[in-house]
């Protein structure tokens, strides 16, 4: 796996003069760092989650109870239904709609409109990225605003009283205004990636098609779909990843409420350990949450490698 | 995956940075531009309007910050303020000490992308370069750090810095956060240096280099541009980043300019211009990052690491 397969044995002895092993002191600071910082606090997190302890004494050992209890846990099972809600606000419907969007930017707009005015539509998609998720949650949750928000006096506005809605306070509706501001954030990413990606595919190919009488649509669906299928992974693998991950903008839109009507996982792990302090019963979500993200990462990486042309084959 | 594949990948993140450059397709076809008919301009009008919905609430935050309460309840949000009025960007900057959060982000962003970085670039050296025995496995275990969520590290982090007396510091978000980003840098740069052309480190090495001057004197200078790519990253990740100094940062004087607007959607609500002044005050900074940092990220894109 390691062997230097260009150089005969006797050049490669001559040319190391020093002990291959002393690489390993380079790798030192950052093994460290990660022993400390991810490896020793996730084994106290396991060790958490087999306790009960409210952060504050000793942890009483109780076993898997914590996990047998989440099993039961009501609030548990509809954070794991509001991520696969977010699944599809970041990764599925933001891809999809990316795709599309970049196909049109790249071989649509710009040789007809000039990749002026491509580039231009394509910044403008981005710009929702540049926001800390933060910032991004305080200005939607003030155009949410059910008295003098700006969609609400919109409609309005526009004679629409009826279409006024308590965006975020209405229990059926929360869920779908928080989506539609992560659709929001993550649409320029999406595109973004798929412009570069299409800047790969060889123009020979939509030409040839062209010349067969291939529609745009037509050489969309048999050209750029499969030649973006390396970018289409990437992307699905690190919006799903984060999706699952989701916490700044429940917490700066809803905090999971009203009810649990927009509760996820992260977020209720976050209000075991700090506001409930049941620190135990919040490191078992956490740590099946964990659990989760890797395998789902996992998943999709060999789905990747083993789809795509994958890593290089210099042993990686 | 290859360098140049990865790099761009990074490049868009779905934590926020900025765009490589314009891949323009310029891709010449006979006549293409004359056909532009009724269909073109549909398509284009549809994808401008689509465009400028995006960027609405940016426009909104803009024209509202600057608006009297007054006026805001007189006509409404839409409206052009006809007079430039800077009381609730003030009252915001200075209620919540927006100078020191700004000062914090700042340090804690800049430490953060430098230590990083330097750890990155020693674990890649030795897994790239020194092609460390079972190395694969080793970045398999460092992208553990990538995927993991903050929320089964943060309280066993809580304690821990609690018994080192680094709760509440900058020294220990700083040291924390460091660590995670590093782990896709290592990643990164271990891919890069992967592919670091042999004959260059057999040449240092037959003129009698050490490892320490190979990594000084030669993989350094020559993966400088991924290098400042990656700062430039790990400087907007932990600008952005929420989780952690929410919890590990309580105290109002060492907060993070993301912490404190996060914090403060809680409050304000009555006064209707403040969450649009407020807003304001966390996109300004953004923008600049996006101004400033957009050459360094196409040159480093564009040269796609050493190859």
């Amino acid at each position: 796996m390691t062997s230097l397969p260009s150089m005969s044995a006797r050049a490669r002895r001559s040319l190391t003069t020093e002990r291959p092993s002393g690489y390993w002191w380079y790798i030192v600071p950052g093994a460290l760092g990660f022993l400390a910082v991810v490896l020793v606090p996730f084994g106290m997190n396991i060790f958490y989650s087999l306790t009960a302890w409210s952060g504050v004494g000793d942890p009483q050992f109780v076993g898997l109870d914590n996990y047998a209890q989440l099993m039961g846990d009501a609030t548990f099972w509809t954070s794991f239904r509001n991520s696969a809600f977010f699944v599809v606000a970041m990764a599925i419907f933001p891809t999809a709609i990316g795709v599309l969007v970049a196909a049109v930017l790249f071989d649509f707009i710009a040789p007809r409109f000039g990749a002026r005015t491509s580039s231009l539509l394509r910044a403008l998609f981005y710009l929702p990225q540049i926001l800390p998720i933060a910032v991004a949650g305080v200005l939607w949750k003030w155009m949410y605003q059910p008295e003098y928000g700006i969609i609400n006096t919109l409609f309005s506005s526009v004679g629409l009283d009826g279409l006024r809605q308590n965006w975020l306070g209405d229990s059926d509706l929360a869920i779908y205004s928080v989506m539609n501001v992560l659709i929001w954030l993550q649409i320029g990413y999406t595109v973004v990636l798929f412009m570069a990606g299409l800047s790969r595919v060889d123009p020979a190919l939509h030409e040839a098609a062209e010349l067969d009488g291939a529609g745009w649509w037509q050489r969309f669906r048999m050209i750029t779909l499969v030649q973006l299928r390396p970018e289409i992974a990437v992307v699905l693998i690190t919006t799903s990843v984060a999706a699952l991950k989701v916490f700044a903008p429940i917490f700066v839109l809803t905090r999971g409420g009203p009810g649990t009507s927009t509760i996820v996982p992260a977020y209720f792990s976050f209000s075991n350990f700090f506001t409930t302090t049941r620190v135990g019963y919040g490191a078992a979500v956490a740590t099946v949450l964990a659990l989760l993200v890797t395998i789902i990462a996992v998943a999709l990486l060999r789905y990747q490698t083993r789809t795509t042309e994958g890593f290089d084959d210099d042993g990686r | 995956m290859t360098v140049d594949k990865l790099t761009r990948n990074a490049v868009a993140s779905p934590d926020g940075s900025v765009p490589p450059a314009p891949s323009a397709p310029l891709r010449q076809r006979g006549g293409a531009r004359t056909r532009r008919r009724v269909s073109g301009w549909v398509v284009l009008i549809t994808l401008s309007v689509v465009a400028l919905l995006m960027i609405f609430p940016f426009w909104i935050a803009l024209i509202n910050g600057f608006k009297p309460a007054g006026e805001y309840i007189q006509s409404g949000p839409i409206s052009i303020p006809t007079e430039l009025d800077f009381s609730a960007l003030v009252d915001f900057w200075r209620g919540v000490d927006f100078n020191r959060k700004l000062l914090n982000s700042v340090v804690i962003s800049g430490s953060v992308a430098l230590i990083a970085a330097a750890l990155s670039l020693l674990s890649a050296f030795a897994i790239g370069i020194g092609k460390l025995r079972g190395r694969v496995w080793i970045l398999a275990v460092f992208m553990v750090a990538f995927t993991i969520p903050q929320e089964a590290l943060v309280y066993p982090l809580f304690v821990l810095t609690r018994d080192l007396g680094l709760y509440d510091t900058l020294t220990g978000i700083i040291i924390i956060l460091a660590v995670l980003q590093s782990a896709f840098g290592t990643y990164m740069l271990s891919s890069v240096l992967g592919a670091f052309p042999k004959e260059v480190l057999e040449a240092a090495r037959l003129d009698g280099a050490s490892r320490r001057q190979i990594l000084g004197r030669v993989v350094l200078p020559l993966t400088r541009p991924t290098l400042s790519v990656l700062v430039t990253f790990f400087f907007i990740w932990t600008w952005n980043d929420f989780f952690l100094p929410l919890i590990l940062l309580p105290s109002a004087k060492n907060q993070t300019v993301s912490v404190s607007l996060g914090a403060l959607s809680g409050q304000y609500t009555s006064d209707p211009t403040a969450l649009a002044a407020a807003s304001l005050a966390g996109i300004l900074p953004a923008l600049v990052f996006f101004l400033i940092f957009q050459r360094t990220l196409m040159r480093g894109v564009n040269l796609g690491a050493i190859k």
